[in-house]
């Protein structure tokens, strides 16, 4: 029992200075590797989405990093599944961009849904979401983060939500669309508007 | 033998250490509270915490600038802060003429703020959380039916540049937390939980938030006009932003489990 509590203790103790210990590693790391991941980092955009250390769980139940999505144009869009209101429509409306935009340019864009409401919305449950919605195909991806992470992220974008009972949450309906390189270059507002510059946008940055 | 004392003399400093955390920190008792705008003017429940008494100043953020040097401004990256990020330091990383070391650090990004934070392992305050201790004044923890605090806190918004003065020159509140009002607003946690930009007229849904006229006359303290400000200024700002008269504070949660190792010490 005693060694238990000692255990513990010793635990805060690195808790402590886990802070700052990251940053150490972090160094080390990339000293070690500097070869392969300087000039890689250094390519970075200061505006890259990538610069966010955030992991994340997909409809799959696999563990991502945002940085695994570079190199594909990417459309996002913050829900959360029980929503009956305009999270319909915002589906509705990726679903119209994805078939209005080419075959070619698919091949290089994903369309992500972020979930507002990761204590739900399990990986399970976006995956049924993906079916009824029949977004079963490659180019769809649905994420589920911390609390925390979400909360930061929607900040990145702009998105605000709040949850206004139990089950349900008001939030902003904007998309947004961000190059290879994690770079924000465009953001529609509002519900089932004029979806042409978006498509423009995702063909060309696709190219 | 040796093993035992090595022990002991953990358990000792350990208690420092937490100590040393909540250093310049006060304990706020839960309670809950009625928003300015919330879930239909239900009550907010609000859990025991520990909130900084004073605001994170230019000094404290000097010391971090030093530990985490991709926050200098040359060095951090433009996801995190705009243009405006430490606008009153010189590139060199020291504060400009005419700015003071205590005053509160300000012009620094919401992502800034909460790295902050983090390192020092403690958080954002939630906006309920850092609403609920800005309702106090010197001796009550609920003042807003004060018209008095009402007016002093008006007064401030009117006057400029008060983000110069030194930390704790105004008023202790009832839970030992000073400038909650009077020198700089502050960022939380949550802030972008506020809808009242563009979207929340045009296209957000069940968008009779805050701003339309229903939620307006519908707002659950209509005395609370300062209230109602800060929360239209949260509405206004995005994460990057630096702004002039924006600061923050950090907080803590206190968890049963921690006062419960604690008390077995």
């Amino acid at each position: 029992m005693k060694i238990y509590k000692y255990f513990l203790l010793a635990l805060l103790v690195i808790n402590l200075w886990s802070c700052k210990d990251e940053t150490k590693k972090e160094v080390a790391e990339t000293e070690e590797s500097k070869a392969e991941t300087n000039k890689e980092e250094e390519e970075l955009p200061g505006l890259s989405i990538y610069n966010l250390p955030t992991k994340w769980t997909t409809q799959d139940g696999k563990e991502i990093e945002l940085k695994d999505l570079k190199g594909d144009v990417l459309v996002m869009v913050m829900i959360y599944t029980s929503c009956q209101a305009s999270c319909p429509r915002l589906v509705a409306d990726m679903r119209n961009i994805h078939k209005k935009v080419s075959d070619k340019a698919n091949k290089e864009t994903k369309y992500v849904f972020v979930s507002i409401d990761p204590e739900v919305d399990t990986p399970e449950r976006l995956k049924a979401f993906a079916k009824e919605n029949q977004m079963e195909s490659n180019e769809y991806l649905f994420l589920r983060g911390t609390k925390e992470d979400t909360r930061e992220f929607a900040a990145v974008l702009a998105v605000s939500y709040k949850s206004i009972s139990p089950m349900d949450f008001s939030h902003s309906n904007i998309i947004s669309v961000f190059d290879k390189q994690g770079v924000m270059k465009y953001q529609k507002e509002g519900l089932g508007e004029d979806d042409s510059e978006t498509i423009k946008t995702i063909q060309e940055l696709a190219n | 033998m040796f093993f035992k004392y090595v022990l002991r003399s953990l358990l000792i400093c350990i208690p420092f250490l937490a100590q040393a955390q909540m250093e310049n920190m006060a304990v706020i008792e839960k309670g809950s509270y009625v928003p300015l705008y919330g879930r239909d003017s239900v009550k907010v429940k609000i859990d025991r915490f520990a909130l900084d008494v004073y605001p994170v100043t230019n000094a404290d953020f000097k010391k971090f600038l030093k530990e985490y040097p991709e926050w200098q401004k040359d060095k951090v990256k433009a996801l995190f802060a705009d243009g405006n990020y430490l606008r009153h330091w010189d590139a060199n990383g020291s504060l400009k003429k005419g700015e003071s070391l205590k005053a509160p650090v300000t012009n620094v990004s919401y992502f800034a703020a909460k790295k902050y934070c983090e390192c020092q392992d403690k958080r954002l305050p939630t906006l309920d959380e850092w609403e609920y201790v800005a309702m106090a004044d010197e001796t009550t923890a609920d003042a807003r039916v004060k018209d008095s605090y009402n007016e002093f806190i008006l007064s401030w918004y009117e006057k400029p540049n008060s983000f110069n003065q030194e930390v704790g020159s105004t008023f202790k509140n009832y839970w030992n937390i000073y400038d909650m009002h009077g020198l700089v607003w502050e960022w939380t946690s949550d802030f972008n939980s506020v809808m009242i930009s563009g979207e929340s007229r045009r296209d957000v849904d069940q968008d009779n938030n805050l701003f339309c006229g229903s939620a307006a006359i519908g707002s659950s303290d209509l005395m609370n006009y300062a209230a109602f400000m800060r929360y239209a200024f949260r509405g206004s700002i995005k994460a990057n932003y630096g702004v002039r008269n924006l600061g923050f504070r950090c907080a803590k949660t206190i968890n049963n489990q921690t006062k419960q190792n604690d008390e077995d010490l």
